[in-house]
């Protein structure tokens, strides 16, 4: 059913989510995103790709989510124009994104009043000049610059007693660089703001140097701990493209892998939460059995942690009949392990206690936010590329949705545990209903010029791959948006109030991603 | 608490033999001597900093902690601060980005110290490499004394570099 939005004309993109695209000029722009806010709709990702020829100017794309599906709303905006209208008033999480835009193409969001809506930078820090925009077509992937100065100006809060605690980029343990800085008074914090881009490495312009036949690798590695999500985003985006149709035993193939990436996160996740949650029992029993089930995915996948096993055209790995009989073996196993964890885990005050109430994010904020994925679940909010609106095969498969309204780390907490028992049964109807079919069908050719996306649910939240194709099989722009931009300020808001120590605990229950914000 | 006592009996103990070390893995042969190489991998402290990777590097070294790998029953430790690490693992490229915490990491580690590289990336730069915002390989910004390919390197392999880097050249690993 195609979504109605005034004086807007949508037209189908091809392939296996639905979803519209849509030329807009600048006031089209604005009023569509207002349309689709009204309608309870939200922002999924903000990004821009210049024309292959500069002075044709760039093109910003705005990709919306509404209960029927996707809309891209895509504004060109000429080299000679200021920039586009802002959208962070319509959607908080356009902000960063737009940011990022400028840093990297050049083109500002501007506020009612023609200004810069956000002047600060957020994806560059030193590595090059304010005036050089790194994706334009005539800057080369392999520029280097001088260090250039990097000020930047955190919000500083004022009043009696009031410090700062600046944390990062080197954190103090296993974890991914960033900068925190805490606002506090005594141990209480009134303000945390973040600083990311430190992992910043080019990913989009190294895109570009690709054929698309190749940068499912790529994509599988934007953010390494949603490998499978990424790949089978990016082949998704890549079939749309080509027409192509993987056939129904790929497909589920990948629902399989996905379903794992999703457990081993989650088992990894819940001992690291119960270890901050001072059980370090719970840490040395949850790795074990994601230990397990990784060695698992090693003998039968070839890969602990299924990279590049999704492909463009379907999967390079299949599902032996000896394979459904280990993998039925271990869901029982795993199914009875975790359950006795669980129990261990809803039995123990002092966890328990650490768990409830701790960064707590209301359902009405999350909505506000634009929040996705887990933690979007964890405050009551029903979204899930997997139910809403829905591709092959889960539509098949129909997955539960997890639900806690609580959106503490208790409720972080519960949606792993609910997801675990719930991928394990997607899995097991999987194996036992494997259709037959080719593993990996050929591509067609890619047209120069043609657009497509994918959208997967990935264990964290949703991925989403928009991919242009160039000439002879090129990538010309590929945009992979990680569920981290959305949730990142969300966490911001779900730390105030509580206590420092607290702070790695509520870290770890959203356990958001650098890499896959950094690009 | 008998749930969790009970839990824990059963399980039992699951920790593997350690991996041999493998000079093949050297990238800079004798930086220490062996007497100090013998002191380190008695009580070895690492601090890990993650200068760009996909995050892929991070799952294999938390896994180094898991039960079956379980570093620190070797006398292996990671620590918060780089003044209490005898050897600094860098897992990515090196994004231009975290060039100078990276340098600054290192440049607070006391002498004698080690610089052990993770991945592909960590290797070669890996299909990264070096752009307008990454630097490529670690060795680019950083002496490497040992360096484990592999995309992510599993924990046996992550371990084999560290346990490489604690040991003179040709020797097995002394305990």
């Amino acid at each position: 059913m195609t979504p109605e939005l005034p004086g807007i004309r949508l037209e189908r993109l091809a392939g296996a989510v639905p979803a519209w695209r849509a030329a807009v000029d600048a006031p089209g722009w604005l009023r569509a995103c207002q349309a689709v806010a009204a309608r309870g709709g939200r922002l999924a990702a903000l990004w821009a790709s210049q024309a292959a020829d500069t002075a044709a100017g760039t093109c910003v794309r705005a990709l919306l989510v509404l209960q029927e599906g996707l809309i891209c709303l895509e504004l060109r905006v000429a080299a000679a124009e200021p920039g586009y209208p802002d959208l962070s008033e319509v959607f908080a999480c356009a902000g960063r994104m737009q940011r990022g835009v400028y840093d990297l193409c050049g083109v500002r969001a501007l506020s009612a009043r023609g200004e810069p809506a956000d002047p600060r930078p957020w994806l560059r820090h030193g590595a090059w000049p304010r005036e050089v925009f790194p994706l334009r077509r005539e800057v080369p992937a392999a520029s280097r610059w001088t260090e250039q100065p990097d000020e930047y100006e955190f919000v500083a809060v004022e009043g009696d007693g009031v410090h700062e605690i600046p944390v990062g980029p080197v954190h103090a343990g296993t974890i991914e660089p960033g900068h925190f800085r805490f606002s506090v008074v005594g141990e209480r914090v009134l303000r945390l703001e973040q600083r990311l881009g430190y992992k910043h490495k080019g990913i989009e312009k190294r895109f570009e140097q690709m054929p698309l036949a190749d940068a499912y690798r790529l994509a599988g590695r934007v953010s390494g701990d949603s490998t499978v999500a990424y790949a089978w985003a990016y082949a998704m985006a890549l079939e749309s493209i080509c027409a192509t149709q993987p056939s129904a035993r790929a497909l589920y193939v990948r629902a399989l892998l996905l379903e794992r990436e999703r457990i081993a996160n989650h088992l990894g996740d819940l001992g690291h939460l119960g270890n901050d949650g001072g059980l370090a029992f719970g840490l040395a029993q949850f790795s074990r059995l994601k230990e397990d089930f990784v060695r698992l995915n090693a003998r039968l996948f070839g890969h602990r942690y299924l990279m590049d096993r999704v492909i463009p055209g379907g999967v390079c790995v299949d599902v032996e009949p000896a394979a459904i009989a280990a993998l039925l073996d271990e869901a029982d196993r795993l199914e009875r392990e975790i359950d006795a964890l669980r129990a261990i885990y809803d039995d123990h005050p002092g966890l328990q206690d650490r768990f409830m109430a701790c960064g707590r994010l209301a359902p009405e904020t999350a909505a506000s936010l634009g929040v996705v994925g887990l933690a979007a679940r964890a405050s009551g909010l029903a979204v899930d590329a997997r139910a809403h609106p829905g591709h092959a095969p889960y539509l098949e498969l129909q997955p539960a949705l997890a639900s806690e309204p609580g959106g503490d780390v208790a409720a972080r907490v519960a949606i792993r545990f609910e997801e675990l028992f719930e991928s394990l049964r997607l899995s097991r109807r999987i194996l036992r209903h494997l259709p037959s079919g080719q593993l990996c069908v050929p591509l067609a050719a890619a047209p120069d010029g043609a657009f497509g996306v994918g959208w997967v649910e990935g264990w964290r939240g949703e991925v989403l791959v928009a991919l242009e194709a160039g000439a002879q099989g090129a990538v010309r722009r590929c945009h992979p948006h990680d569920p981290s931009w959305q949730n990142w300020p969300a966490l911001e808001v779900a730390i105030l109030g509580n206590i420092v120590p607290d702070f790695p605990l509520i870290n770890k229950s959203f356990n958001l991603s650098y890499a896959g914000q950094d690009l | 608490m008998h749930k969790l006592l009970r839990q824990i009996a059963k399980v039992g103990l699951r920790t593997e033999t350690a991996p041999p070390a493998d000079d093949s893995l050297r990238q800079i042969s004798g930086r220490l001597n062996e007497e100090v190489l013998r002191l380190l991998g008695r009580a070895l402290a690492i601090r890990h900093v993650d200068a760009g990777s996909c995050n892929g590097c991070e799952l294999e070294i938390h896994a180094l902690g898991n039960p079956y790998y379980n570093l620190e029953g070797l006398g292996i430790r990671f620590v918060a601060s780089p003044r209490h690490a005898d050897l600094l693992m860098v897992t990515g490229p090196v994004s231009r980005h975290m060039e100078e915490a990276l340098r600054r990491t290192y440049e607070a580690m006391p002498e004698p110290k080690l610089v052990l590289a993770i991945g592909d990336c960590g290797c070669s730069g890996g299909i990264f490499g070096e752009t307008y915002a990454s630097c490529g390989r670690v060795a680019n910004v950083l002496p490497v004394d040992v360096a484990v390919p592999g995309c992510p390197p599993p924990p046996a392999a992550i371990m084999q570099g560290i346990l490489t880097a604690v040991q003179a050249p040709g020797q097995g690993f002394i305990k």
